[in-house]
């Protein structure tokens, strides 16, 4: 897994609420059996028409806005357990997703694959918006270390929590399977006494 | 000290606690399926790693196979690849494999208890989110990501956060036409498609209790609808009497012993739940999804809600929903022409709701403009519906019964419902192109959608229950 420390970026605001995974990435598109090239299909849907011409008015389709930081309604990611939709977001170019809600299962794919969930208050998410609206190219300051995003134009900053041990695991690039891999021999004892 | 039924279960499989870390869970068992299952094997290889307790792993083929001529090659070559993967894996892993053709296939979370696989007290996984439906057995059953499916192959266990817990009662007795797909419809229309996000739910009071085990599946299928993360029911005597004499349940001296286990398992009555929701059966009547998530549900009879009464910053969301929809606010849903009907799906596509169907179409005939689907979860069920006749009763009706699979659920096989087109469905989700690229669903109970399938429309179903050809 790659490491995270810290990141500046401009945004893609995706202001919509219950974003799910099958918006993400549609079902017919999970017929791969590598974790490659998922990126191309992300939120295929709103990306493409019917007759497979892009939809001008979808924001990723707007060379306006660019960045590794996707800004999006509550409750993000909720729906199919399907880890591809993290693979899409990130294959895709992002590092970072923002919302004021996350489902569990997003979160907890996001994190194992060194995409960074942040979730941030009702109001610091409508504080983004607001700002990109006005400036395209407004940028953020993820910082992981301390645990904030800073707007970069006016300074405004919040924390967020992050669970101590996925901090760890994203700054040092390692996964749960690491960890637990060295808790065998725990394993095999448990098993005896069951 | 008093436990919740969830601690209970979570704390008899901890192999570690610390603080500052996520819990070491054991699982006991590990379900997998063709999609999100080959990313995790290469890992395995990529880290040289063997499948660490094989034998606690059960696969089938169920997302991404053809409801029709299953025993042909698969068509489409990337579903066909992905399926082939699944059978070269298990062999090189040593997984048993109930793939196309072999009596055991069919919808993962329909096989699991029908072959007596799921059990109380244990814990589950599966990649895949529907994985709650276990928990009717009093079990941790929840779905993972293909990471942790790797994480499971390795080591038989997960890291998990222990989760919060929320007891949700519901007492009294339903109402006519009402079945456990309306009481969880409802439930998530109470609390929302994140109302319980975080939490692991115990469903309980005299409605619950009262319940078949293939009505508490369906309740317990959906909790992920409301953002939970696992659902659970305690095992009672209903419980024991679907286990018993399933081809993997514990017999003999060992049913004993299980049996004597799992009368332990219920929240002991001083236990501390972190939230607790009350509903009454009477208030719930057959329901119906209008929007574009689960939680946008209605009773039948309702009108769709007004914009005006949702949440400022929840406006925009809901208008495109109702728009994707193609229906207006403050309007009333029934009466509304549908093309499709699809029951199925691990919510409601076991023998209970197929018979329910049949009991209801018997004698009746499908509106000409409609095309109705039944697919059956598991070959099993399909066996039984044909030995029970229900197949000449479906087709003399003008329903189409076709092979086990996921299927219409998710539109990953050439199931689909066409762009613009209605479908009420017993399925669980009802997001934008769930079923097919801008297809349009409706969710419902069985019962609900065997009435539209019969009017073509948008039907209250109790209206057609005083019919003297069917008092």
């Amino acid at each position: 897994m790659r490491k995270f420390e810290k990141l500046t970026s401009a945004i893609v605001p995706l202001n919509i609420e219950n974003i799910d995974t099958d918006q993400i990435i549609p079902a017919r598109f999970l017929k791969a059996t590598t974790r490659e090239g998922f990126g191309e299909n992300l939120f295929r849907d709103w990306r493409y028409n019917g007759d497979q011409t892009l939809k001008a008015d979808f924001v990723l389709n707007n060379p306006d806005y660019s960045g590794r930081i996707l800004v999006a309604g509550k409750n993000f990611g909720c729906g199919s357990s399907r880890e591809h939709a993290a693979w899409a977001i990130q294959d895709a170019g992002f590092d970072v997703v923002i919302s004021s809600f996350f489902a569990d299962i997003f979160k907890g794919n996001a994190l194992n694959n060194g995409l960074l969930p942040i979730q941030v208050t009702d109001a610091f998410l409508a504080e983004i918006f607001n700002t990109v609206e006005k400036d395209h190219n407004a940028e953020l300051e993820v910082d992981l270390e301390n645990q904030t995003v800073t707007i970069v134009a006016t300074g405004a900053k919040e924390g967020f929590e992050i669970n101590a041990y996925k901090k760890s695991c994203l700054i040092n690039g390692y996964d749960d399977i690491d960890f637990i891999l060295n808790q065998k021999q725990l394993i095999e004892e448990f098993e005896q006494k069951k | 000290m008093s436990k919740t039924l969830v601690e209970k279960i979570w704390d008899a499989h901890v192999v570690k606690s610390e603080a500052g870390f996520p819990d070491i869970l054991y699982i006991d068992t590990h379900l997998i399926h063709e999609v999100t299952s080959p990313q995790a094997f290469d890992g395995l290889r990529k880290r040289g790693l063997p499948v660490f307790r094989p034998q606690q792993t059960v696969a089938t083929a169920d997302h991404n196979v053809p409801t029709l001529n299953q025993l042909q090659p698969i068509k489409e070559e990337l579903s066909r690849f992905q399926v082939d993967m699944l059978t070269k894996n298990c062999a090189e892993f040593g997984i048993e494999l109930y793939g196309l053709g072999h009596p055991f296939q069919g919808i993962v979370h329909v096989i699991g208890p029908e072959l007596g696989i799921t059990l109380p007290g244990k814990t589950m996984v599966c990649g895949d989110s529907h994985t709650s439906t276990h928990g009717a057995f009093g079990a941790i059953a929840f779905g993972i990501g293909t990471s942790q499916v790797e994480q499971v192959f390795a080591t038989q266990c997960l890291l998990q956060q222990r989760p919060k817990t929320m007891k949700i009662e519901v007492n009294g007795e339903l109402g006519k036409g009402v079945s456990a797909k309306d009481i969880i419809l409802y439930i998530i229309a109470k609390i929302s498609a994140a109302g319980g996000t975080g939490y692991f739910i115990e469903y309980a009071g005299s409605t619950i209790e009262a319940l078949s085990m293939e009505a508490r599946m369906t309740i317990c299928n959906m909790s992920i609808e409301m953002g939970a993360r696992g659902g659970l029911i305690a095992p009672d005597q209903i419980t024991y009497d679907y286990i018993k004499g399933r081809e993997f349940a514990p017999a003999g001296e060992e049913w004993d012993k299980a049996l004597a286990y799992w009368k332990t398992l219920y929240s002991d009555a001083d236990a501390k739940f972190d939230s607790v929701l009350t509903f009454d059966a009477a208030d719930i009547s057959p329901m119906i999804t209008y929007g574009t998530n689960p939680g946008m549900g209605m009773g039948i009879a309702a009108h769709i809600p007004a914009k005006g009464d949702q949440a400022v910053s929840e406006q925009a969301s809901f208008q495109k929903a109702l728009d994707y929809m193609g229906i207006e606010e403050d309007t009333e849903l029934v009466g509304k022409a549908i093309d499709y009907v699809f029951i199925g799906s691990c919510t409601n596509s076991r023998i209970e709701d197929l018979r329910e169907v049949a009991e209801f179409v018997k004698g009746r005939q499908k509106a000409e403009n409609v095309i109705a689907w039944i697919v059956p979860g598991s070959k099993q069920v399909e066996q039984q519906a044909i030995a029970e006749g229900l197949d000449k009763i479906f087709e003399s009706a003008g329903f189409q019964l076709r092979e086990p699979g996921c299927s219409a659920c998710l539109g990953m096989n050439e199931d689909k419902i066409p762009a613009g087109k209605y479908c009420v469905s017993t399925s669980n989700r009802n997001f934008e192109g769930r079923q097919g690229p801008d297809s349009r669903t409706f969710l419902a109970s069985p019962l609900t959608a065997a009435a539209a399938a019969i009017t073509g429309k948008v039907t209250d179903v109790r209206t057609l229950l005083n019919d003297p050809l069917h008092a």
